[in-house]
C-alpha cells in the first residue's frame, strides 16, 4: 500500500516574482491610454462629446452603449 | 522576467478580453436585447415625434452590439493585463491564476458595480437627452473615483498588513473604501429621469440583465487570463498538472 502513496508534486515557485515598475510603465502609459481611447468611442462618442461629426458611431455602438451601463441619450 | 514577459501579458489580457467579450455578447443578446427592444416599444407608443433611423434596429442588435461588447472586452483586456502586471507577486502570496481572478472580482466591482449602485444602467426612453453631458461627466466621474479609491484601499492594505496582519489590513482597507465610496454617494447628484409610466419590471429586468453581462465578462475574463497567464509564467507547473490529469482520464 505504501509504494502507492502519490509523491508530492516538485516544488515549483507559487507566488510568481515582482515585474519591475519601469518596465511596466512604458506599456502602461502607451497602451493604457489607447485603450482608455478604445472606452471612449464604445461609451461616450456623440453623446456628451464628438470627436466626429454626425451620429454614426453613436448609432452604430447605440444597444452596446446600453447594455453596458453608460448613459447612452 | 523581461520586458517580453509585460508585453506577452498585454497580448494575452486582450486575447482573454475578447473571449470573455464573446461570452458577454452571447448574455447580452439573449438577456439584454429583448428588454431593449420592449423600452424601444415604450418609447416609440409614447413619443409622437419620429426620429429618422441613422442605423437600422436588427443592426444595432446585432453587428452594432457586438462591435461594442468585444472593443470594451479588449480594451479592458489590456488594462487588466497592464494592472496584473503590477498586481503580480506584490499582492499577496497569490498564484498568477488566483491573482488574475482576484483583480476581475474587483474590477467588477470597483469599474461596474460601485458606480452601479449611484447610477444604475438605463434602457432607451429612460434619460433625458438634454442631461446626456452632466450624466456623462458624473458616471466616469464615479468610475474613475472608484478605481481610484480601490487602488489607494490597496496600497493602504499592504502598509498595514505587516502591523495588524493581512487579514484585519484587509479589513480596514475595504472598510475605508466603502466609507469613502458612501460619502461619495450622499454628496454626488440624484439622477432619477425615469419617465412616469415606464414599467417597474422591465426596468429592474433591464439592470439586471445589465449586471448579468458585466459578471460574464470579468469572470470570464478572470478564468481565460488566469490560465494564459499561469502558463505563461509557470509553465511547467501548468504542464504537470496536465500530464497528472492525464491517468485519470483511464
Amino acid at each position: 500500500m505504501a509504494q502507492h502513496v502519490a509523491q508530492p508534486p516538485a516544488t515549483t515557485p507559487v507566488v510568481p516574482a515582482e515585474l519591475p515598475l519601469k518596465e511596466i510603465a512604458p506599456w502602461a502609459a502607451f497602451f493604457g491610454v489607447l485603450m482608455l481611447v478604445l472606452l471612449y468611442f464604445v461609451g461616450a462618442e456623440q453623446g456628451a462629446t464628438s470627436v466626429f461629426n454626425g451620429t454614426d458611431v453613436h448609432e452604430w455602438v447605440h444597444d452596446a452603449r446600453h447594455l453596458l451601463g453608460f448613459p447612452c441619450h | 522576467m523581461n520586458s517580453t514577459t509585460v508585453r506577452n501579458l498585454l497580448v494575452r489580457g486582450m486575447l482573454a478580453g475578447l473571449g470573455a467579450g464573446l461570452l458577454a455578447l452571447v448574455v447580452a443578446y439573449f438577456l439584454g436585447e429583448p428588454h431593449v427592444d420592449s423600452a424601444i416599444g415604450f418609447e416609440e407608443a409614447h413619443s409622437h415625434e419620429h426620429e429618422m433611423e441613422v442605423v437600422s434596429r436588427s443592426v444595432q442588435s446585432t453587428a452594432g452590439l457586438a462591435t461594442g461588447v468585444l472593443v470594451y472586452g479588449v480594451a479592458f483586456g489590456g488594462i487588466a493585463a497592464l494592472a496584473f502586471c503590477f498586481a503580480m507577486g506584490r499582492v499577496g502570496r497569490f498564484s498568477p491564476r488566483a491573482t488574475a481572478l482576484l483583480l476581475s472580482g474587483c474590477a467588477l466591482l470597483t469599474v461596474y458595480v460601485v458606480p452601479f449602485l449611484k447610477y444604475p444602467a438605463n434602457p432607451p426612453s429612460v434619460g433625458d437627452p438634454d442631461t446626456i453631458g452632466r450624466r456623462t461627466g458624473l458616471y466616469f466621474l464615479m468610475m474613475l473615483l472608484s478605481v481610484l479609491l480601490a487602488i489607494a484601499a490597496t496600497l493602504l492594505g499592504k502598509r498595514l498588513a505587516p502591523r495588524l496582519g493581512t487579514w484585519w489590513a484587509t479589513v480596514l482597507a475595504v472598510a475605508a473604501f466603502a466609507v469613502v465610496i458612501g460619502l461619495a454617494y450622499a454628496f454626488l447628484p440624484v439622477i432619477n429621469e425615469v419617465p412616469k409610466e415606464f414599467p417597474a419590471t422591465l426596468l429592474w429586468q433591464y439592470r439586471l440583465s445589465a449586471l448579468a453581462i458585466q459578471t460574464v465578462l470579468w469572470g470570464g475574463f478572470g478564468l481565460l487570463f488566469g490560465e494564459l497567464a499561469e502558463r505563461l509564467i509557470h509553465p511547467k507547473s501548468a504542464e504537470s498538472v496536465a500530464e497528472r490529469a492525464v491517468p485519470a482520464a483511464h
